[in-house]
């Protein structure tokens, strides 16, 4: 798959920049080493250390440290390099709510938040809402009320649930409808998801 | 964290996992070496690829490889002749704009989604069509094909009754965008061994497809499905992107995971097929009917063809003598249409329904009186009578909770500032199925019970309902159940579709009890121990850690004596707002009958679920195609409207809950279409009772409402 083809295309010019680029960093530091990968094709890795950045962030109360492309959405972050799928892509353009999830206490739209943004932030998910083997109280009510069927909404649906009663959003069910009208059900599960939320409102479930 | 938390044994046996995040759904494997697939589209809407250049693409950092027709991926099935002519990565052929035509495979999805956007495509153009409502008009001429055509009696016989109405029925294009993106993991190992997590409403039926298409026997391959997030009829089949995924997991010789886009789920995973439909109706001035006539033709594609129920009802709902049908497809150059929930039979009710309520206006009767007189009490277009109908009593119940006595006959009568409000009423009516199924059952030494069968769970709460089923019987409480499903090495089941599941495979559940009971009384009969017995106590004197016993089970000569249908009945309440012409539903009472409920709060959740669909399916959702270049332009959620929370109303849900006494031994029948099908007409006879406007094209948005007509 590598090429010297002098025909320069679009990934190729890319390529070449980076190449050039990370060179030009990395043979200030090392200048042998550098140049002896890059001959040997072992530019790729080095582009893709020199695509990264560091971030640091707290998910679920657990510090990470790492680098990441700027390109991944915090979404993916979470899915692909955490492994922590209980925020689900149900369309990648902040139209569905699947991949609500709490950045420093606010629901948020995952895959509208690239990884690189949340620097220095608390994360919550779905997977950090029990309380060990007890539910959360919304958790709870979500069962009861049976505010789902497929199931895969209703991580997004619970976090902004959360959110919703946390935001003082529930004096009527009509509030409630229009303040979880950003997470979508094609289950249809709505008037259940309302019951939920207006009895943990109420302070009537325990979990 | 257990699934043994039940604190109700109708709340969900996998309500836990759902809640807490630890469902998995396919995409959600971890697989050692997992790669990322992603799909280039044609760009065009019907031609031919010329020219392919993947150069750059396969020179991105990160990429494995380019799969197209240029490189044929292995896939022994679609190098012989017949078949589907849209074999992915097999044809240069373009037969709709959106069509998958290469995939680039990379080591993360960033960079397999950057080197697919490096993938450029010439084409030889030709002249295409998408358009429906011109595709109908130009095929006067033309053989079509569709299902034979239905006669009893005299053929358009309300022509020349007393009171006739002849109408015309439009449904746009709908697409069931269930919440999870489809696509599959595949994992194609040495010595043709294969494992996928798929997205698919029947594991079975994914096995077979692909053994068929790579030649490998059924036995090398694993489906997992153990967590479906929705399907509506979309995972019926499986799509060539998956067949795609597959090769390109055998040509990398990595595991390949495919997540389609939002947009893609419009064009590569199947549609509503948008239909026009002509109903005539003839009755007698005391509203008897005379005649039904009920004309469709449906949506197809150029490369396969589709057919669904959507002139069934007209044949036996409705006491009439005369009845003809016909039904044919026309194709059009778009992604071949697949059956979403209440399939053809939802097509079809809205414009039966609509009619009949346009027959009691011009009879000048309360339309729900009319249905009433017009009630068969058999069957006649199987001549035999019905297992069991309880449509009178559905009637009743479902008037009184909507209030229907203050509905008043006259439209436009109920009006309060710049609000109108109408009432409206429909029936939806589908074939109670049964198939074949097989279930294991292991009867454990320690209490427990776990149920097998390679059925699927795409919401309605499958693993639930098949629990309650089993606990009755055994009288084990439900959470020392286990109900195993999707997975293609379990006893073998049919797909979830058609509304047969609980019916089918809770048919197999209760054989495999009674057996499992039976065989413990015969061991407490020769242990000398008393026939009653307790399982654990009688296992443990024999010194059995556990049995085992599967059963297969099917319909029998009862379908050859009776016609089996469930029944929903659908009242709605509108307030139309008589500047704007918004649609808001006010109140929504729907009635199942459909046997013995035999879980109360998902089959409630799951006429809810169908009210919601029915909703927008009423209001909002149409698949709106440019038509100059092929191409869908709402084809993402902010601009294909499902309906949302703001736009549902509180929903009553009744059933009639009496077993139908010949289905099955549960008495039990399916519901997933019922509670969608008819809906739509209930809406829109509302909205024709608030503001006399008859809307005959669905969705009935603003615009219809104030134009002038």
């Amino acid at each position: 798959m590598q090429s010297s083809d002098p025909k320069n295309n679009q990934g190729d010019s890319r390529r070449d920049f980076l190449k050039k680029s990370s060179l030009i960093t990395a043979v200030a530091l090392t200048p042998s080493v550098a140049l002896k990968a890059a001959e040997s094709q072992a530019d790729e890795r080095f582009a893709e250390l020199f695509e990264k950045i560091p971030l640091n962030l707290t998910v679920n109360n657990k510090p990470y440290q790492t680098s990441i492309e700027p390109r991944v959405t915090l979404l993916d972050y979470l899915r692909e390099e955490l492994h922590l799928t209980g925020t689900k892509k149900g369309c990648d353009h902040g139209q569905c709510g699947a991949c609500t999830v709490h950045v420093n206490g606010e629901r948020v739209n995952s895959c509208l938040s690239l990884a690189v943004m949340n620097e220095g932030k608390k994360v919550t998910t779905i997977e950090g809402l029990a309380n060990g083997d007890e539910l959360h109280p919304m958790q709870a009510a979500f069962i009861k009320h049976d505010g789902f069927q497929c199931g895969y909404c209703t991580p997004g649906q619970i976090m902004s649930a959360v959110a919703c009663v946390n935001e003082g959003h529930t004096t009527s069910r009509s509030e409630i409808s229009e303040y979880m009208s950003g997470n979508i059900c094609r289950c249809g599960a709505y008037p259940n998801i309302v019951d939920a939320i207006i009895e943990v409102s109420k302070g009537e479930t325990k979990a | 964290m257990e699934k043994r938390m039940l604190k109700d044994e109708n709340d969900r046996v996998d309500g836990v996992f759902k809640v807490t995040g630890q469902a998995k759904y396919f995409a959600e494997y971890e697989l050692p070496g997992l790669t990322y697939g992603v799909l280039v589209t044609s760009t065009i809407t019907k031609g031919k690829i010329t020219t392919l250049d993947t150069k750059a693409a396969e020179k991105a950092p990160g990429v494995i490889s380019v799969l197209s027709h240029l490189n044929k991926p292995s896939a022994p099935g679609y190098e012989q002749d017949g078949g589907s002519p849209m074999k992915i990565f097999y044809t240069d052929k373009i037969f709709y704009n959106g069509q998958p035509i290469a995939m680039v495979v990379a080591n993360t999805f960033e960079r397999a989604t950057y080197a697919a956007s490096l993938v450029k495509a010439t084409y030889a153009k030709e002249e295409f069509n998408t358009n429906f409502d011109k595709a109908v008009a130009d095929s006067k001429s033309k053989k079509l094909q569709g299902q034979p055509d239905y006669k009893r009696g005299v053929e358009n016989a309300y022509k020349t009754a007393e009171v006739k109405i002849e109408e015309k029925y439009h449904l746009p294009i709908e697409t069931h965008n269930p919440m999870e993106l489809h696509g599959i993991i595949a994992d194609w190992r040495p010595n043709n061994q294969l494992t996928v997590y798929a997205k698919t409403q029947g594991v079975k039926a994914t096995q077979g497809t692909i053994a068929n298409v790579f030649k490998i026997p059924i036995e090398n391959i694993q489906v997992n499905s153990e967590f479906v997030g929705g399907g509506f009829g979309m995972a019926l089949r499986t799509w060539p992107v998956e067949i795609a995924t597959v090769m390109a997991s055998k040509h990398v010789a990595k595991p390949v995971k495919l997540v389609i886009t939002r947009m893609q789920m419009f064009t590569m995973v199947g549609n509503r097929p948008a239909a026009i439909q002509t109903i005539g109706l003839g009755a007698n001035k005391d509203g008897k009917l005379t005649g039904i006539t009920h004309r469709a033709f449906g949506e197809t594609s150029v490369y396969e063809n589709f057919t669904e129920g959507v002139v069934n009802m007209a044949k036996f709902m409705y006491q009439c003598e005369n009845v003809n049908t016909q039904y044919t497809v026309v194709p059009v150059d778009l992604g071949v249409p697949i059956w979403m929930r209440g399939p053809g039979e939802a097509t079809g009710a809205f414009a039966l329904e609509s009619a009949i309520d346009e027959m009691a206006h011009a009879l000048n009767m309360d339309p729900l009186e009319f249905r009433i007189k017009n009630d068969p009490e058999r069957d006649q277009q199987r001549n035999l009578p019905f297992s069991d109908k309880n449509i009178k009593e559905a009637y009743r119940i479902g008037a009184q909770k909507i209030g229907w006595n203050e509905r008043k006959n006259k439209p436009g009568s109920l009006i309060d500032g710049q609000l109108k409000t109408g009432y409206g009423v429909s029936i939806g009516v589908f074939n109670a199925n049964r198939g074949r199924a097989s279930v294991k059952g292991i009867l454990k030494a320690d209490g427990s019970l776990v149920l097998q069968s390679a059925t699927s769970d795409i919401g309605p709460g499958t693993g639930t309902g098949m629990t309650l089923i089993a606990s009755k019987l055994m009288k084990i409480p439900a959470d020392k159940i286990t109900f195993e499903l999707g997975d293609s090495s379990l006893p073998p089941a049919p797909s979830q579709g058609g509304s047969a599941t609980l019916s089918t495979v809770g048919s197999a559940v209760n054989d495999v009890c009674v057996a499992l009971k039976s065989t413990i009384a015969e061991l407490a009969a020769n242990s000398n121990m008393d026939a009653t017995a307790n399982f654990v106590d009688v296992l443990k004197k024999n010194n059995l850690p556990s049995i085992e016993i599967i059963k297969q089970s099917q319909a029998g000569k009862e379908r050859e004596a009776y016609s089996m249908y469930s029944f929903s009945i659908h009242f709605v309440k509108v307030n139309v707002h008589s500047l704007t012409g918004v649609v808001k539903v006010d109140k929504i009472v729907s009635v199942g009958d459909s046997g013995t409920i035999v879980s109360p709060k998902t089959a409630r959740s799951q006429m809810v679920g169908g009210a919601v669909g029915g909703v927008g399916m009423a209001l909002t959702e149409e698949s709106i195609i440019d038509h100059r270049y092929g191409r869908y332009i709402n084809n993402n959620f902010a601009d294909y409207h499902v309906p949302v929370n703001a736009d549902i109303p509180e929903i009553e849900v009744h059933f009639i809950n009496k077993p139908d006494p010949y289905i099955n031994p549960m008495g039990a029948k399916g519901m997933g279409e019922i509670a969608l099908i008819g809906f739509s007409a209930a809406v829109a006879n509302a909205v024709f009772n608030a503001t006399g406007k008859r809307i005959r094209s669905l969705p009935i948005t603003p615009d219809k409402i104030l134009a002038d007509s």
